[in-house]
């Protein structure tokens, strides 16, 4: 089980206390009508699912239920950071996220 | 390949099995071949063998980074079905049943099929609307599939508990008597025998790195740790690896991959007569020829290579597992390990051609791809020779996510993959 640290509880808490939420840094599109198919699948269904650095979204549901990012290593499962929803990706040493 | 027989055997009783000679051949690669696999797991040496066998392409190469069957082909719980709700699964996975049943005589290797039935239990009044649709569903597409009372449940398979106090209890179920189970690293080493036999190079140890293009775009072979390989056809059946492959070759695919966990316990005595699926409290069961339960827990929640999965997981299965089974209360487990399985947006799979001349995809297979080793390695050797897909897996495009016409067995429910 992970263990994840929750950047507004500003402590490190069980991975069931959270509930992921997918692939960060996604802007969901403000005129979704006027988007090409193409476009589309792009926000919709293609997704980066590296090897290595993800940037993606936990809520913290069992805590404070607010949503925040993270980036973990899909190869050690490590977290590298956690960070408020809205804060731009953070720079990691040596990572070349 | 020397072929096995009770006459082989008795031959080999005689002189103390000396003469067993190696089941597959482990060459050199060579410069270039016709066609590459990329993955030696189930669907991809079954690829190489229809390769070999239907449309005369024998000079193919199967690469795999690792050893052979040492993917999710090793690690599954060998669980066998077709009732699916939509008519394109339906097709693909219950052409695969229609091959498993010839496959161990057609391997000239005993693959182990049993088709000892697979039952998937109902909970609540949303679990047996949903069966009883799926059934007529698969009536309809000719695949066998019958509603069970919980007492006709309890018969084909004693050891189910159907007291109503049950946190769950059984409200019915739905039988599949032709689904089943058949031996995973047999099914591997089966398809490995039979294509080198044909002429297929077999090549592990040997990792791709990356994937070569021409000045036209089309593929012109692989860069491995071996060094270059070239081919103009590479087909990539990589599951949980098919987005780093895929990248390599500048294609973007609609696949996240997640860890997938199973188990085993200490073998015992024959005492689990089918395959028990429970979507609700999520737990699936049977036991191997070996004695020991195989017991399939679900996906974690985020994306991982790792090939392990938190504890809870497992511990969740079992909650359900001993609820339904008081008799395995105090079974002890033995070892528990997790594979990565690619998922897409609707949990059907991807077998297509892709936009770049010369590159073949078979991904997306999620947690429920070895059922489908059969038709999906036929179908896919299809594609590649023919350089369009057969009917069958026309459907199972890249391009449906952009167009729109998804398979939807997510949205199915009530289907664990």
């Amino acid at each position: 089980m992970l263990l994840i640290h929750c950047p507004y509880c500003q402590e490190e808490r069980p991975e069931l206390e959270f509930r992921h939420a997918g692939e960060a840094h996604i802007a969901r599109p403000t005129d979704m009508a006027a988007l090409s198919d193409a476009d589309f699948e792009r926000f919709f269904f293609i997704r980066s699912n590296p090897k290595g650095i993800v940037f993606e979204r936990w809520r913290h549901i069992h805590g404070c239920a607010r949503f925040f990012n993270a980036a973990r290593d899909t190869v050690s499962d490590r977290f590298l950071a956690t960070y408020r929803a809205g804060d731009p990706k953070p720079a990691l040493d040596g990572e070349g996220a | 390949m020397r072929r096995y027989s009770v006459f082989a055997i008795a031959r080999e009783a005689m002189r103390g099995h000396r003469g067993w000679p190696e089941q597959w051949a482990s060459p050199e690669p060579k410069k270039r071949y016709d066609v590459i696999i990329v993955g030696a797991g189930g669907h991809g040496l079954g690829t190489a063998y229809y390769l070999a066998k239907e449309h005369g392409i024998t000079n193919v190469a199967v690469l795999e980074k690792g050893w052979l069957g040492g993917g999710n082909t090793g690690r599954n719980t060998t669980i066998i079905r077709s009732n699916y709700l939509y008519d394109e699964s339906a097709g693909i996975y219950d052409h695969a049943v229609r091959l498993w049943d010839g496959l161990s005589q057609d391997l000239n290797y005993n693959v182990m099929y049993s088709p000892r039935g697979v039952m998937m239990l109902a909970h609540n009044v949303h679990d047996v609307q949903v069966f009883k649709r799926h059934i007529h569903a698969n009536r309809l597409n000719g695949v066998d599939n019958e509603w069970l009372t919980p007492e006709e449940a309890k018969a084909y398979c004693p050891p189910l508990n159907i007291s109503r106090n049950a946190r769950y209890p059984v409200m019915g179920a739905a039988l599949q008597r032709r689904g089943g189970t058949a031996r995973h690293d047999a099914v591997a080493w089966g398809y490995a025998r039979a294509a080198s036999a044909r002429g297929v190079d077999i090549i592990q140890n040997c990792e791709v790195t990356g994937i070569n293009r021409g000045p036209d775009g089309a593929v012109t072979g692989v860069e491995t740790t071996r060094g270059t390989i070239g081919a103009a056809k590479v087909g990539v059946v990589a599951a949980g690896h098919s987005s780093v492959l895929m990248q390599m070759a500048g294609v973007q695919v609609p696949l996240e991959s997640y860890p997938l966990q199973a188990l085993v316990s200490e073998p015992v005595k024959p005492v689990f007569p089918c395959v028990v699926m429970s979507n609700t409290v999520h737990a699936y069961i049977s036991q191997s020829d070996k004695g020991e339960l195989v017991i399939g827990a679900g996906t974690d929640q985020y994306t991982s290579y790792s090939q392990t999965g938190g504890l809870h997981i497992i511990q969740h299965t079992l909650d359900a597992i001993v609820e339904m089974f008081p008799m395995f209360t105090r079974m002890k487990m033995l070892r528990s390990w997790g594979g990565i399985v690619d998922v897409t947006p609707d949990r059907s799979p991807i077998l297509a051609k892709t936009p770049v001349k010369g590159l073949y995809v078979n991904c997306g297979w999620g947690t429920g791809g070895f059922k489908a080793t059969p038709s999906s390695a036929h179908v896919f050797a299809h594609t590649i020779a023919r350089d369009e897909p057969h009917r069958i897996n026309a459907p199972f495009t890249l391009e449906r996510f952009r167009g729109g016409r998804l398979i939807d067995e997510a949205a199915a429910a009530a289907v664990a993959h």
